[in-house]
């Protein structure tokens, strides 16, 4: 049961990058498309996962003076995992993400989750952790990407999906439309947990009231 | 390169392929110490610092120890250590002399390892196969490049503090679509380095 919030709890209480601001680097920069977006996710929920079942593992052995050098090269060895197997396997992607496939290293996502619940919790709970936040990253790619490619380009996973008259605004595919469409994007989520949060508080307040 | 060139090559680096608006490297610090002017001069500083020494350094690692002993597939690894160790020293030194400047940047500074900037950077020379000299050059520029655009960005944010903004827009939000004009601005120096 625990296990399973664990899991769940990175697909919104912590979803990055909106609730845990990190990461942003590859959110930015690889969401050109929905493809894109979901492999750099899935790459670095792979990381995630591993890394933290290791660290984990090996809580109780790592000095916590040198803790934070032990977590980047347990992390940094599934990242060189990751870049290996794909280039062997998926070049094509490997070749768009370029130097964001290394870049995992310096996430901040998963040393962050190596800090804050790998170092004092059990193997099964932070290998969910990871894998739920992983999950969680993976998902905000693929949406941003989805939303940036849908009306940057007027395709979804390289097939057109606008009417053939539509006018693709290329800006959200530059650059600066990557800021403002992931600001955007945040904008909505703190509308709607802020939502939440007022129905939750009129929920107990009428249930007080009832009482 | 003639001088010419090295110019044209440092405007590149510090406002056409601006790392952090352009080549999005280093936006966690970017957002998260940009709230204040003296905290965002204090991190360029460092940050510059650290990028143009970990350049030099991860470069001799690379054509002084990876390629003789050929295990290149191991760079990420070996990188991201001389960065972390790099760091580790930059703040010791810095504890010591700037106590002050230590104090202000607080948590920040340990995460320089974590900025993607550095290591980004250190694997771009790599990639772009530059000679020493070179490197240097293009390091200390991208790293002018992500100072200069830090501490302006950290000049608008001050004036957040005075605006009225709609709640949900407040902080990292808003942050965002300020940066995103920011990159725009950016973004109107391509015509300065012809293609």
């Amino acid at each position: 049961m625990s296990l399973m919030k664990e899991f769940t709890k990175g697909f919104w209480e912590l979803l990055p990058p909106f609730r845990l601001v990190l990461g942003l680097c590859p959110t930015l920069a690889v969401t050109t498309s929905a493809e894109n977006g979901l492999g750099m996710g899935l790459a670095t929920a792979f990381v995630l996962a591993c890394s933290n079942m290791l660290i984990s593992a090996l809580r109780k052995i790592i000095p916590s003076k040198v803790r934070i050098a032990a977590f980047i090269v347990v992390v940094a060895t599934f990242v060189v995992v990751v870049e290996l197997t794909m280039q062997a396997y998926f070049y094509a992607l490997y070749v768009k993400l370029g130097i964001f496939i290394p870049l995992i290293v310096v996430n901040c996502i998963p040393l962050g989750r190596a800090e804050a619940f790998a170092s004092s919790n059990g193997v099964l709970a932070s290998g969910a952790d990871g894998l739920g936040i992983g999950l969680g990253f993976a998902i905000s790619l693929f949406s941003l990407g989805t939303i940036r490619e849908i009306f940057g380009a007027g395709t979804f996973w390289g097939a057109q999906v606008m009417w053939s008259g539509y006018e693709p605004m290329a800006f959200l595919l530059k650059a600066p439309g990557a800021f403002v469409c992931l600001g955007l994007m945040l904008a909505a989520i703190n509308l709607i947990s802020a939502r939440q949060a007022k129905r939750k508080l009129e929920a107990t307040r009428l249930a007080a009231a009832q009482a | 390169m003639s001088f010419g060139d090295y110019m044209l090559f440092i405007v590149g680096a510090v406002l056409v392929n601006n790392i952090l608006l352009a080549q999005f490297l280093g936006n966690c610090p970017f957002l998260g110490v940009s709230k204040r002017m003296d905290t965002a001069t204090g991190m360029s500083m460092a940050v510059v610092f650290v990028i143009t020494l970990a350049g030099a350094c991860t470069w001799l690692v690379q054509y002084y120890i990876l390629i003789p002993f050929n295990i290149e597939y191991l760079q990420t690894i070996f990188f991201i250590l001389v960065i972390a160790s790099l760091v580790q020293l930059v703040e010791i030194i810095m504890q010591k002399t700037v106590p002050g400047l230590y104090r202000a940047l607080g948590i920040y500074l340990p995460l320089i390892t974590t900025n993607c900037a550095v290591l980004g950077v250190a694997i771009i020379n790599i990639q772009k196969e530059f000679d020493f000299v070179q490197m240097l050059v293009f390091s200390f520029a991208s790293a002018v490049g992500y100072g200069l655009a830090l501490c302006l960005f950290a000049g608008i944010r001050e004036r957040f503090a005075l605006a009225r903004i709609p709640k949900v827009f407040e902080g990292t939000a808003l942050g965002l679509v300020t940066a995103g004009f920011m990159s725009l601005a950016f973004s109107g120096f391509a015509g300065l380095v012809g293609h």
